[in-house]
């Protein structure tokens, strides 16, 4: 697959170019879910628990329902079938009679305008019995009662889990040294700039409209039918372009769900749009994780095992909760040999908006642990932290111990760019007190290996359609959410036809008009989408060579494709790409293709081995410089040095721009972005609240604190990805958390070993290091976690098959050895 | 106390036209350039002046239109992205955030430009670091800023060599 034309350079693919909906967005045409308005429409909002925990008594809705301008308000009893993004986590309900965290939707009023809906939700009565509040993960673990779900695996414990790829015990019994740390990372959120917001109507035909800002309109249309019980051939969902999704959209979600209930039932268009605080309680973000690593090296700095224990906070619903935990540890052997990998992880429910998949989904939070770990390795070991990873990353076309493929990698090539563009040699070290640097690598997918629901279908389909008006129409289900997509896809079929992205119309995120795409998540689309459109387009060049080859009394093999031109470069014959469509249209009739994309099969075969198989993964390389003010604690950045193993940059542009957004987002998630909770004083409710449910309190940094980034793109195609691209939306968030402690550490010598890095951590540590105290923030105990007895996998190294082994055939095994 | 009128009648002036418009006069400018103007172009990301995504110009100053009444601004000239461009032209601003990477999403687009544009109407020998000042009350969750910074400082150098 992989390159469209071996015959002449690339015209279009790797030319930094105007995004072809980046006119649109600058005269603010493009139309976002909010800007939408139609004849009739009407406006909804939701009545939301004032209570952490809570169940509904009675809700009495007679007084709202005859305030003027009210058209209908809906309750629970109007949602008997509930929702949810993974099959195993079907447990959300449009409206709920059972409340899991302040701000969980319990009424829906759909009124002439939003100041009447809202005055009719002060008329609402209801009557709420409190429950115990369920704040933290070691509160769940210790509190079976009362449950905030009847399902999970027991108590409030959602998943546990736990794998052992070759016998870790006996791997750090055998080595050098054994590394205990443990580690936290506080929970964040995506904050979109834009509020969700979704209309929803019935057509002309009768079926139902949903247009939303959503990043997965397959997931959605798929719930939808399934929560109003009316087949998916009556639903057409519209995928608004995303204001920022970040993951913050990838959930179906409880508005969506009432607006088009509303709008079926009154036979009129509903329009929500979430408040900002409304933003916050629908979340969805980043896991709050508690790590343990205990990790053996030898000597020289190899790894030899690596036991990994996590613990997340879910909040109140599954969400995306049962990947999010698998992906706090499945993609730790993939940056660094690791011959041994022991995994255990636990989620458990919390009286907080759910958690979900924000970007990176699960893997910043144990990248953060190990990379930081990695660095107290290296001193312990007297290696320079850049030397010891460059002799351990993993080799391209290796297995893990956990059985995932690596294919192609340029980690390697990421540490020595950053290490010679940040002149780190003449830094670590020695840069005086106050002053440092710290470097950290990652990986990350290039989409999922499978879907989030069970079937053999394609992941990503595209359809082209080319008339005699010269007009090439590509249709996608894929999403456009700032992060380029339209652009990808326009990209591609330009690439391979030999004509300009303008010359290209994108249709996308329609399940109506578009083949189905999974979605905007896990980094799949370039790949995914990108391969599917590359198919299609080879396709449709191969019917118009050939009607060009039979004009031009040529063979079609030899046609090239260029510069809106088909020719001959052996007879120098050539024609207009316009007339090679009008040939091709009059010999085949009307013209088009389709292209499909489905994933390599994993080579793992365990249960839970389709979490972290990818078709490629990226990788990235990053070193911080730190200045730490001794007196205040405070941390300023002038500079950050990123190189990103991309495969090839499809638009440079556009790939800059996604490093050094991702940079930008991890170093807000180092230094201070929290979605943290408080606890109400007794004599008010007690109630655990949202602590900042506001942009002006939910810090993030602001074009001022924004240091300046070195970006190397590192292009080495990829054979699985189009044109060699990999991922770039997700990877480069995810070494600038670690990087940045371990700057810290570099500049006054002390360890903060949970996220964020605030002042009032730092200033605590020095506090402890001038008193000659370990000079450490971070958690001292890791509760006792009920993990179970873990799938044990023989690693590929050791002649594993892939399977998971029984730990009586172990015994059988061990004791023949014997 | 004389009752508060449902509705209030009057005329705009926005992007150099002067509009009659009816709304209720608790509303803001911004919700009645979105909603009884039709000009979406003007973004809203939290309604509470903390993100910025709803700037627009007012005598040629930035102001957030979600603080603003509508009715205040009666008489006052008012600039939103729907005017930047001349027909087809792009504002070079336009044209530097499109090529450069100031605008992924695109939401907090309008209104960084519009702060921008205020920038540079006063002064177009401007510094990185006021630029970024200029902008740092208009918050991005997609670019990391520098690429704003970038087309801010492609379009004034535009604009400073352009023939007056």
């Amino acid at each position: 697959m992989s390159d469209g034309s071996t015959k002449r350079r690339l015209e279009v693919v790797g030319k930094s170019r105007r995004r072809v909906d980046g006119r649109a967005k600058v005269t603010g045409q493009l139309r976002f879910a909010d800007d939408l308005a139609l004849p009739r429409m009407l406006h909804c909002k939701l009545l939301r628990s004032p209570h952490p925990h809570a169940l509904v008594e009675s809700i009495d809705t007679s007084q709202a329902a005859k305030h003027p301008g009210v058209h209908l308000v809906l309750t629970k009893n109007d949602f008997p079938v509930p929702f949810g993004i993974m099959p195993v986590s079907v447990d959300e309900f449009p409206l709920t009679d059972h409340a899991r965290h302040v701000g969980d939707p319990i009424a829906a009023v759909i009124a002439s305008d939003e100041q009447v809906a809202g005055e009719a939700l002060e008329l609402i009565q209801v009557r709420y019995k409190p429950l115990k509040t369920i704040s933290d993960p070691e509160e769940a673990l210790a509190s079976p009662e009362p449950r905030i779900h009847d399902y999970g695996e027991q108590g409030n414990i959602h998943r546990n889990q736990a794998y052992e790829f070759g016998d870790v015990g006996e791997a750090l019994a055998k080595s050098d040294h054994v590394f205990e740390d443990l580690f936290f990372y506080q929970g964040n959120t995506h904050l979109p700039m834009e509020e969700q917001a979704t209309l929803a109507a019935v057509e002309g035909d009768g079926k139902l409209l949903v247009t939303s800002s959503t990043q997965n309109p397959h997931y959605l249309h798929r719930q939808l039918a399934r929560v109003l019980q009316i087949p998916g051939s009556k639903v057409r969902v519209v995928a608004s372009p995303n204001g920022g999704g970040f993951g913050g959209k990838c959930d179906p979600a409880n508005h969506e769900m009432v607006v088009a209930k509303a709008a079926l039932a009154l036979g009129r268009p509903v329009k929500i749009c979430l408040t900002r605080e409304e933003v916050f309680y629908q979340h969805r973000g980043r896991h709050p994780v508690l790590m343990k690593l205990r990790t053996g090296v030898t000597k020289d700095g190899k790894l030899t095992g690596m036991h990994l224990q996590t613990l997340l906070d879910g909040g109140g619903y599954g969400s995306h909760g049962p990947a999010s935990t698998f992906y706090t540890g499945v993609l730790t052997p993939v940056t660094y040999e690791l011959p041994r990998f022991k995994f255990e992880a636990c989620r458990t429910f919390t009286n907080k908006p759910a958690c979900g998949p924000k970007r990176g989904h699960g893997t910043p939070q144990p990248r953060f642990g190990q990379e930081v770990q990695l660095d107290k390795i290296a001193e312990k070991l007297g290696m320079d932290p850049a030397e010891l990873r460059l002799g351990i990353v993993t080799k391209p076309d290796s297995l893990t111990a956990n059985w995932l493929r690596v294919g192609s990698t340029g980690l390697a090539e990421c540490i020595r760019e950053v290490v010679a563009r940040s002149g780190w040699k003449n830094r670590f070290r020695k840069m005086g007190q106050g002053k440092g640097v710290g470097l950290a690598c990652s990986t990350y997918m290039c989409g999922a290996g499978l879907p989030i629901y069970w079937n053999k279908l394609p992941h990503s389909g595209v359809q082209l359609l080319l008339d005699r008006s010269g007009q090439v129409t590509v249709y996608c289900g894929a999403t456009e959410i700032g992060q380029g997509s339209d652009d990808v896809l326009a990209a591609i079929v330009a690439e391979v036809l030999g004509i300009d992205t303008g010359e290209v119309r994108c249709v996308t995120g329609d399940t109506s008009m578009t083949p189905v795409d999974l979605g905007s998540y896990s980094s799949r689309v370039t790949i995914m989408m990108g391969n599917a459109a590359l198919q299609a387009a080879e396709k449709v060049k191969a019917q118009l060579a050939e009607a060009a080859a039979e004009q031009l009394e040529v063979l079609p093999a030899g046609l090239v494709f260029s510069n809106g031109k088909v020719f001959d470069p052996a007879t120098s014959r050539s024609m207009a790409f316009l007339e090679a469509i009008q040939y091709a249209e009059a010999k085949f009739g009307t013209l088009g293709a389709v292209g499909s994309y489905t994933p390599p099969k994993p080579p793992g075969r365990y249960k839970g081995a389709g979490v972290g198989p990818s078709p490629a993964y990226s990788f990235s390389a990053c070193v911080v410089e730190a200045e730490v003010d001794a007196k205040t604690g405070w941390i300023h950045v002038p500079k950050i040095w990123i190189a990103h193993d991309i495969g090839r940059a499809l638009n440079p542009v556009l790939a800059r721009g996604q490093v050094i957004g991702g940079v930008y987002m991890g170093l807000g998630e180092a230094l201070m972005e929290e979605q943290a909770f408080r606890r109400l004083p007794e004599k008010l409710s007690q109630a655990l609240v949202h602590r900042m449910p506001s942009m002006l309190e939910y810090k993030s940094l602001t074009a001022l604190d924004m240091p300046e980034v070195d970006v190397a793109l590192i292009e080495n195609p990829d054979p699985n990805c189009p044109f060699g691209a990999k991922e770039v939306g997700q990877g480069p968030l995810l070494p600038v958390m670690p990087a940045l402690a371990n700057a810290v550490y570099d500049a006054v010598g002390v360890r903060i070993d949970e996220i964020p890095v605030t002042p009032d951590k730092v200033l605590r540590a020095l506090e402890l290091k001038n008193s000659g105290k370990n000079p450490r923030i971070g958690p001292e105990r890791f509760p006792s976690v009920p993990y179970p007895e873990p799938v044990f996998v023989i690693t590929p190294q050791e002649g594993g098959d892939g399977k998971e082994t029984k730990r009586e055939d172990r015994k059988r095994a061990a004791a023949a050895v014997v | 106390m004389a009752a508060v009128p449902d509705r209030v009648h009057l005329r705009l002036t926005v992007n150099g036209e002067e509009l009659p418009v009816s709304f209720a006069p608790y509303k803001t400018l911004l919700e009645v350039l979105r909603e009884d103007l039709g000009l979406t172009g003007t973004k809203h990301g939290c309604e509470l002046g903390e993100c910025g995504a709803c700037t627009v110009l007012l005598d040629g100053e930035p102001v957030l239109s979600c603080l603003a009444l509508a009715l205040e601004c009666e008489g006052r000239r008012i600039e939103t992205i729907e005017g930047l461009a001349r027909g087809a032209e792009l504002h070079p601003l336009q044209a530097a955030f499109a090529d450069l990477g100031g605008s992924q999403c695109g939401y907090c687009t309008p209104g960084v430009i519009m702060t921008a544009k205020a920038l540079l109407d006063k002064d177009l020998n401007v510094s990185k670091e006021k630029i970024k000042e200029a902008t740092a009350g208009n918050l991005c969750r997609c670019t990391g800023y520098l690429q704003i910074t970038e087309a801010v400082e492609r379009a004034a150098k535009e604009l400073r060599e352009a023939p007056k």
